[in-house]
Formats: C-alpha cells, structure tokens, sequence
C-alpha cells in the first residue's frame, strides 16, 4: 500500500434524499442474512412454518369434526379447516413480521452488537431497516408457499386464485413490519417489548379467526374492524375461494395505507432507533 | 516537529462537542484537531466521554451540540462517506459470530460497497496481517481473546481506511499479544494512517500517542504530547514508599520537604522527585523505613493523578 499524503485527506459527498442515513446498499445487509439462513441449521428455518400447520392440524382437523360445515365468504359452505386456514396464514404473516421486525430488532441491537458493527462501516439505518425488511418478507413468503401446499395437500384449495395467498401473505407481512422497527424504536427494555405480546395475543384470538365477526355486538365489530390483522383475515379467506366484493378492496387499500404510513414512521425513527 | 506538524492538513476537527444523557453530560465542551498522519490519544478513566467522542467521530451517535468536521465532512450529515474511509476498532468485539473468520472480513467489506473479486484477496492478506491463516474457516467463538481483537483490528482495516479509531485496542490482552498490536499499528502509521486511540493505560499512550488529551468527566484536563505532559505535570521521576496501609497517612507530614510534592494514596506514598535514591536517603535519614520502596520513571498516570486527584484505573 502507497504511503497517504494530504490529498488524500479530502472527501466530497453529493446530495441525495436521506444521504446520513441511507447509502444504497441495503443488498449487503441482504447477503450478510443470506449467508447466515445457508450455514444455519435448517430446523430453525422450518420452525416457523410449523406453527401455522399445527393450528390447521388441531384446530381444523380436531375442531373441525365438531362445528362441521360453515359460511364462506361468499355465502356458500365450506369445511371449517378451509375457513380458517387463509386466517391463520394472515396470522402467521403477523407474527412472523412483528417479530423480525421487533425482538430480532431489539436483540441484535442491544445483546448481538450486528448493527453496531455494522452502523460503523458505509451502511446507514435505512440500509439496515431496508435489509431486515426484506430478509424478513422473504423468510415470509418461504413460510407462506409452504403453508399454501399444505392447504393443497389437504385437499383445501378449490380455486387457482387461492395461488394469490402467496404474494398476499407477504403484503400483510409488510404492512406489519413497516409499523414494527418504529415501534421498537420507543422500547427501551425487555418489559417494555411484552407489551408487543399483549397487543399481538388478543388481536390473534378475536379478529375473526375462528369464527365470523357477527357473533360480536356491533360496537365490538367496529372495533376489530379497525385493526389490521381483520382485513388481513378477510382478505385471505376471500381469496382462497376467490369470492371477492367491494370489501376486498377497502381491505388492499388499508394495507397500501399502513404499509406506507408504517415506512414514513420508520424512517422518522430511525435515528431514536439506532443512532443514540 | 511542531513546524512540520503545523503543515499537516487537519483531518479531524472538533469543536465545543457536547454529548446530554438525560441530564447527564457525557461530553462536556470537548475541542481538539487532529493533523493527517498523526497518532492521537484520548487518555482518561471508565465512564471519562471517550468512547462517546469516538462514536460522534463515526456519526453512530448523534451529538447535542458543538462542531464536527472529518475530512472535510460532517458524519451527522454525511455518515456514509466520512465512514467509507474510517476503520473503527470498537471497545467490546463486536465480531459477527453466525458467521466464519474470513466471512467476517468478506462481509464487513460488502457493507462498503467493495467488490467481492477485490475482497477475497485483500481478506487473505489481512488475516497473514492478523496472523490468522490457519483459522479462516473456523468459527469466531472458538478464537481466544487476542485472536478477536487481531480479527477485530483486521476487519477494521478491510477498507484501506484513512483514519483508524481504536478504542481501548487492548484492554483484556496479555502482554504478548499487546506488543503484536503495537507492532501492527507502527506499521499503519508508517503507512499515513491517522490513528485515534482511547486508552487506560499509561504505557499505551506513550507508546502509541504523539500527542493526547487528558479527558475526565467530559471535559479535557490537559493537551500535548506523553512527554510533555509528564514535564509538565509531573516530576522526572516518582519514589513509591509502603510503610503499611494503617501508617501511610500518619508517616506524611513526617516527610514534608521530601521531593517536590507528595501524594499519599491509601496504599503507598508518592514522592515527586527529580532524584528518585536522593530522596529516599533523605527519609530514611530521618528514621523512617519504609517497608517497601521503588524509583521509577514518572507515567502519564502520575500526570492524570496530578490532575484529577485520583488514580486512573480503579
């Protein structure tokens, strides 16, 4: 190596949009996952496709026998198992999304010390948040293309449109993991990551899962209609026997809403989350 | 020297940089240049704003006031490009542990944007730089200590940075693997890399440092180089007398006049000298024996005591 002298002492940078906290290079952080999911054990991988077929297994299968048929979508019957299937596909979505992009986030950040090795080199925060994004959408899709084969082995899928489950499953993933990195931003401790849980738990059990929304009373069904996980079940199920309705569209739109209100909130509290 | 260092581009410059905690201030109106070339130390205790200062010099922590300029940049504003040509050794090695010794180095230099063809080749030559050849697959937490310091310091050097912030490069090594350090960093800097290095310890600095400042509760103590500072705080040399650790303090005012200066520490007295033997014949005319005694050469650890009243690592 040549020896340095003055000249090379001097920096220039151009203006772009975002140029402290973003360099272009959000792939490395992709390739950096990449690398790891490879040399990793694969049951750790699989793991997280197991929960939702469980949940099909016991709740469709065993459950099933006892409630018998039930109202789809569009009016007509079908088995339980295939009603709540598409449900639990947009809750596995859900938690598989909050929790990459929350206790992944929290833990690398304060115990595995990756983006503080990281935020040292040419990355920024947006590069990162970018690259756990997308590392966490495509585990997702993974997960969602396997649970979709399931559903057809089971003899659950009646339609071609149930196909769109896939590249769904991914956009209510990222509808929530948009959200999930800004609200990490604001926790500080493991108590304080709980309160995840306690929002995720109730969300899971009433948002239609299993069982429709009109055994609620009214003024409990507008407010399960004003969560997230709700279109993203509804969406799911009237996909996967492709009876659509003006509905779907009001539920696309939340998603194209949360996604982007969720990556505008991320990116303001990138630097509360990783420049401290 | 000061001619020719006065010629030198400054490459870090830093101004009234103020870090807040809550109401806590980490880094309290600290001021400093650094030329191009040069070896810089920040010198102080646990908790002093060191490391703080380091991370506002990468742009990794935001500050509350005050000025910044590397290179020509600020990092809060231009993070990416200031940290495309620095090398940070950070405290605690923060080495990727899902991932193998030579992917460490791979994949830290992806981050820069470097291209893979141009890394395998330059990983190989920094793990021989490290001495780590026969570990390149091996996983990181099987290395010891002084191994992940070098892979650490190795990592840090993937980029052919200009300026390298070290800190506390070798807390935690024996003193084998302290002089291999050393070694490697002369090297750099014969090669024109600035370094910036946080230390507690005093051999450290004076090896390491052509110029440092003395930090302690976020504010600079004092400024210059090791020897001058030991000139100017301190004696040449420093007599340590033990007379027992319930006597030491009782014995003090029997050595008045002793030395140019006295420090009574709870186990040892200090006796500021520039003739170490000469003393210690004086107090021993005046019937006191002490139970053990020792001439040494003053430390920039007797500067710091000077200085704050209190011994640097504790």
């Amino acid at each position: 190596m040549k020896a340095l002298t003055d000249d090379d002492y001097v920096l220039s940078a151009d203006e772009r949009p975002l140029g402290a906290l973003y360099s272009r290079n959000a792939r490395a952080v992709i390739e950096r996952g990449a690398r790891v999911i490879r040399s990793q054990n694969w049951i750790i991988l699989v793991s997280g496709f197991f929960e939702p077929v469980f949940y099909l297994l016991s709740m469709g299968v065993g459950l099933g026998r006892l409630v018998g048929a039930v109202d789809g979508p569009g009016g007509a019957p079908i088995s339980y198992a295939a009603y709540i299937a598409p449900a639990l596909l947009a809750v596995s979505a859900m938690n598989g999304a909050i929790y990459d992009s929350t206790w992944n986030i929290f833990f690398k950040m304060h115990f595995g010390k990756l983006y503080q090795s990281m935020l040292y080199t040419s990355l920024g925060p947006f590069d990162i948040a970018v690259g756990e994004i997308a590392l966490a959408l495509f585990r997702g899709f993974l997960y969602a293309l396997g649970f979709t084969g399931v559903m057809g082995i089971m003899g659950l899928i009646t339609t071609p449109w149930a196909l769109l489950l896939v590249p769904t499953s991914v956009m209510v993933a990222f509808g929530f993991a948009s959200f999930g990195m800004a609200i990490t931003s604001y926790m500080k401790t493991f108590q304080q990551m709980d309160i995840i849980t306690f929002v995720m738990l109730p969300m899971f059990l009433f948002s239609a899962t299993f069982y429709p929304l009109s055994v609620y009373p009214a003024p409990i069904q507008w407010i399960v209609e004003a969560f997230p996980l709700w279109h993203g079940v509804e969406l799911m199920r009237q996909i996967s026997i492709g009876a659509f309705s003006p509905a779907t569209l009001v539920h696309l739109a939340y998603y194209l809403v949360m996604i982007v209100v969720g990556l505008a909130f991320t990116t303001r509290r990138l630097r509360a989350l990783f420049l401290r | 020297m000061a001619g020719v260092r006065a010629m030198r581009r400054r490459v870090i410059s830093a101004r009234d940089l103020v870090k807040t905690y809550g109401d806590f201030n980490a880094v309290d109106g600290i001021s400093f240049d650094v030329p191009a070339g040069e070896s810089f130390g920040l010198l102080g205790p646990n908790g002093a704003g060191k490391s703080t200062t380091m991370r506002m010099i990468g742009g990794v922590t935001q500050r509350t006031s005050g000025h910044l300029d590397i290179m020509g940049l600020d990092p809060e504003h231009q993070g990416p490009e200031v940290r495309a040509h620095l090398g940070v050794v950070p405290q605690q090695d923060n080495l990727d542990e899902e991932l193998r010794v030579r992917d460490n180095l791979i994949v830290y230099g992806r981050y820069f944007g470097l291209p893979r063809a141009y890394l395998e080749q330059r990983a190989d030559e920094l793990l021989e730089f490290a001495q780590l050849e026969d570990k390149a697959k091996a996983r990181v937490d099987s290395l010891s200590g002084g191994m992940k310091r070098r892979l650490t310091i190795a990592r840090s050097l993937i980029n052919e940075p200009k300026i390298l912030l070290l800190d506390e490069p070798t807390t935690g090594l024996d003193p084998q693997a302290r002089h291999v350090l050393w070694d490697r960093l002369f090297r750099l800097k014969e090669q024109g890399v600035t370094l910036v290095l946080t230390t507690h310890y005093m051999d450290e600095a004076e090896q390491l440092c052509d110029r440092l400042i003395v930090v302690d509760k976020g504010k600079i103590m004092a400024e210059g180089s090791p020897t001058a500072l030991i000139r100017e705080h301190s004696s040449r040399e420093v007599l340590e007398v033990r007379f027992g650790a319930d006597r030491n303090a009782a014995v003090v005012p029997r050595l008045d006049g002793v030395g140019e200066r006295l420090e009574a520490l709870p186990d040892r007295i200090l006796v500021y000298t520039d003739d170490g033997e000469g003393s210690l014949e004086q107090i021993r005319n005046r019937g006191l024996h002490p139970v053990t005694s020792l001439v040494r050469r003053a430390s920039l650890e007797d500067v710091f005591l000077r200085l704050t009243g209190r011994s640097l690592v504790d």
